[in-house]
């Protein structure tokens, strides 16, 4: 076989297999599609979309990730993405707020502000969000080890401004199980996490009913090296996980299953992308109705948002990750997402600059009001491909999903280290299947220069002072609240945490409101339930 | 290229998550001869050296995909020197700009790697540069 390295000519053939190992006709005809099967727009089990009416009613949210360093700069470039055309707000926040360290902790002290933007108290959250109408803004939070904490802290950021929380509208992801598996912001151990997770679900459905108080993420396990069917399998499992938590804390699915939405990566084969979509809806819609017996139509609709990016981007000639991205959005309106965010061509390697952040906003831009896709609902519904394709893939979610719930369940999976290591070997065949150029990565395995470089044009360097400046103000903070409120607000927080059943929600807003710090509340619930302990297995 | 009788500790210092980088390795250096220990996530730099030193390793590798590489790095190598291990080779991996390797190499890393490096090719230079003593 020819090393990858010698080639710059045509690769081999790549064969007529999917990503995920589905062998596909050389042209799929009539007889392999069953018309039953595929249905209307609007109806369940909703393969065509969500919608009757697609896109024509109003078109996916253009939602940029974005954050890094303090609240003034993150403010700053929300202002600066708004102007440019930006429909709702993500806030990307800094690894000691999701891993609940203060900035001062030691264990933070190089990563305050580094990879978002750092949100350790209220005060913060009050300049992240000055002159920012949250009323009509959807803002979403990358959020989940502290998710129930940065929610209660935008609730009181709200209330301070008066912004009734009934008008607030976003989404947290607040899904531990996956961080677990592949992103690894965990805290405590997996079941107060789902506990928590249950207890912010509730109050949400309540207080803020425009809010998606989840969104069940397959992205990072397919970041990870899974495929798209597994992607998919992996998500439901965890999103059957929590519907029996919150089943079990008393709920109705019939109405909790209206607020829970998912998040995806779109990678680069087209027609997998597409159609793994069409068969979540599809499944999802299933699963409901004959698992737990939902009937309410909102309530069976599979709502989810994408990037488009992430590890399908090569660190070499970055610029070609302009198309990639293209493509992937393209995949992602033709799969029906209600949210697009569109990865910057230099995003999985460093903070985009905003040359490159504006680009990947005006790609959706394009494919939104030049392509032409959207103008009629699901263009390729009926195609025999595609209908062929999304059956297939549905079976093969099935099968992932069984040897899941075969195993005991996404929660015993994820304790002894089962899925944790199952993806790390996938990922390592992954990645030896590229080195043996089995995969073809333009501009990396093939189609290379002889001598490599990456890059990127201008490089984004941050404010070097910012993490004093965010730890200076944070001690000022500190110095001038009202400490006796704050010890009062955590012990009550403890007693709420060592009661069964007692909803946690309304504990956390008043620390808030006192101006707790993140690390405060999580250290006094990891008083009571203890860390994750990983089960390093490899 | 063989790394028989190597024991080599990969570590993720820092608050970074992203552990594939870690555990492709982790599982591609074993798959090699190497004997590998994997910390887990989160680790103190003084952890990892502690680690180093009772596990009387010939290499660490560190992972890190959070942007922190220049810190962690001196870090580790300090704390590593401290706990009289500084024969141990560093090496760091992940998500890193060619221009701040001069600054890794002064900070104490006898290499670095990126995810678009082939396996086979980061085996062969941890073998060299191990074999080189």
């Amino acid at each position: 076989m020819n090393k990858p390295e010698d080639i710059n000519l045509e690769p081999a053939q790549p064969g007529f297999r999917t990503p995920s190992g589905i062998e596909v006709p050389e042209v799929a005809t009539a007889d392999m599609v069953d018309p039953a099967r595929v249905g209307a727009p609007g109806e369940y089990p909703f393969t065509r979309g969500i919608f009757e009416n697609g896109y024509r009613g109003r078109l996916w949210t253009f939602r940029q990730y974005s954050g890094f360093g303090s609240a003034e700069e993150t403010n700053e470039r929300y202002k600066f993405l708004i102007a440019q055309g930006q429909t709702g707000l993500s806030v990307a926040l800094d690894l000691p707020t999701q891993c609940g360290y203060d900035p001062t902790d030691p264990m933070a002290s190089a990563e305050v502000g580094k990879v978002g933007v750092s949100l350790s108290n209220l005060a913060e959250a009050e300049i992240l969000f000055e002159g920012l109408d949250l009323a009509k803004l959807s803002t979403s939070f990358t959020i989940n080890g502290t998710a129930a904490i940065v929610y209660a802290m935008y609730l009181a950021a709200a209330d301070k401004r008066g912004i009734p929380r009934a008008k607030l509208t976003g989404t947290i992801q607040n899904d531990i199980l996956k961080e677990y598996v592949a992103r690894g912001t965990w805290i405590f151990p997996v079941r107060p996490s789902m506990r928590l997770i249950a207890d912010s679900i509730l109050y949400s459905n309540e207080q803020t009913p425009r809010f998606n108080p989840i969104s069940i993420a397959g992205a990072h396990v397919r970041d990870a090296g899974c495929t798209a069917v597994e992607e998919i399998a992996y998500t439901l499992a965890n999103a059957f996980a929590y519907v029996d938590e919150l089943v079990a804390r008393g709920a109705n699915p019939n109405e909790f299953a209206k607020r829970l939405s998912f998040f995806f990566y779109v990678h680069m084969d087209f027609f997998e992308e597409i159609c793994k979509f069409r068969a979540a809806r599809r499944y999802w819609a299933r699963k409901l109705k004959e698992r737990y017996g939902v009937t309410d139509e909102k309530a069976l609709m599979f709502r989810f948002g994408v990037v488009c990016g992430g590890s399908s981007l090569t660190a070499q000639q970055p610029l070609n990750n302009i198309v990639r991205v293209g493509i992937e959005n393209m995949a992602a309106v033709l799969g029906g997402a209600q949210s697009i965010f569109t990865c910057a061509y230099d995003e999985a390697f460093q903070i985009p600059t905003e040359t490159s952040a504006e680009i990947a906003l005006r790609t959706q831009q394009i494919v939104a009001y030049e392509s032409g896709i959207s103008r009629t609902v699901d263009p390729l519904g009926g195609s025999y491909y595609v209908e062929w394709l999304t059956d297939r893939m549905e079976e093969e979610m099935e099968k992932v999903i069984k040897e899941i719930d075969d195993y005991g369940g996404t929660v015993r999976a994820v304790e002894d280290g089962y899925l944790q290591s199952r993806i790390a070997r996938r990922a390592l065949e992954r990645k030896l299947d590229a080195d043996k150029g089995e995969r073809v990565v333009v501009g990396e395995n093939y189609f290379r220069h002889a001598e490599q470089t990456s890059d990127f044009g201008e490089v984004f360097r941050m404010d070097p002072n910012i993490s004093s400046k965010v730890v200076e103000r944070f001690k000022r903070v500190k110095e001038t609240r009202d400490n006796a409120a704050v010890t009062r607000a955590l012990a009550k927080l403890r007693e709420a945490a060592v009661k069964d059943g007692e909803n946690l929600m309304p504990w956390l807003v008043d620390c808030c409101h006192a101006y707790a710090t993140v690390g405060e509340m999580v250290s006094t619930l990891k008083a009571e339930w203890g860390e994750f302990q990983e089960p390093v297995r490899l | 290229m063989s790394l028989a009788g190597k024991r080599i500790l990969i570590a993720k210092p820092g608050l970074d998550g992203h552990d594939v980088g870690a555990k492709i390795i982790a599982l591609a250096l074993r798959d090699a001869g190497a004997e590998v220990i994997y910390t887990g996530l989160r680790k103190a730099p003084e952890y990892i050296a502690r680690v180093a030193v009772e596990e009387d390793v010939d290499a660490v590798g560190l992972s890190i995909l959070s942007g922190s590489h220049v810190d962690l790095v001196r870090e580790t190598a300090r704390c590593l020197r401290e706990a009289k291990a500084g024969n141990v080779k560093l090496f760091v991996g992940g998500t890193i700009p060619q221009e701040d390797n001069p600054a890794l190499i002064e900070a104490g890393a006898a290499g670095i790697f990126n995810s678009s490096q082939r396996i086979e090719d980061v085996i062969a230079e941890l073998a060299r540069v191990l074999d080189a003593g």
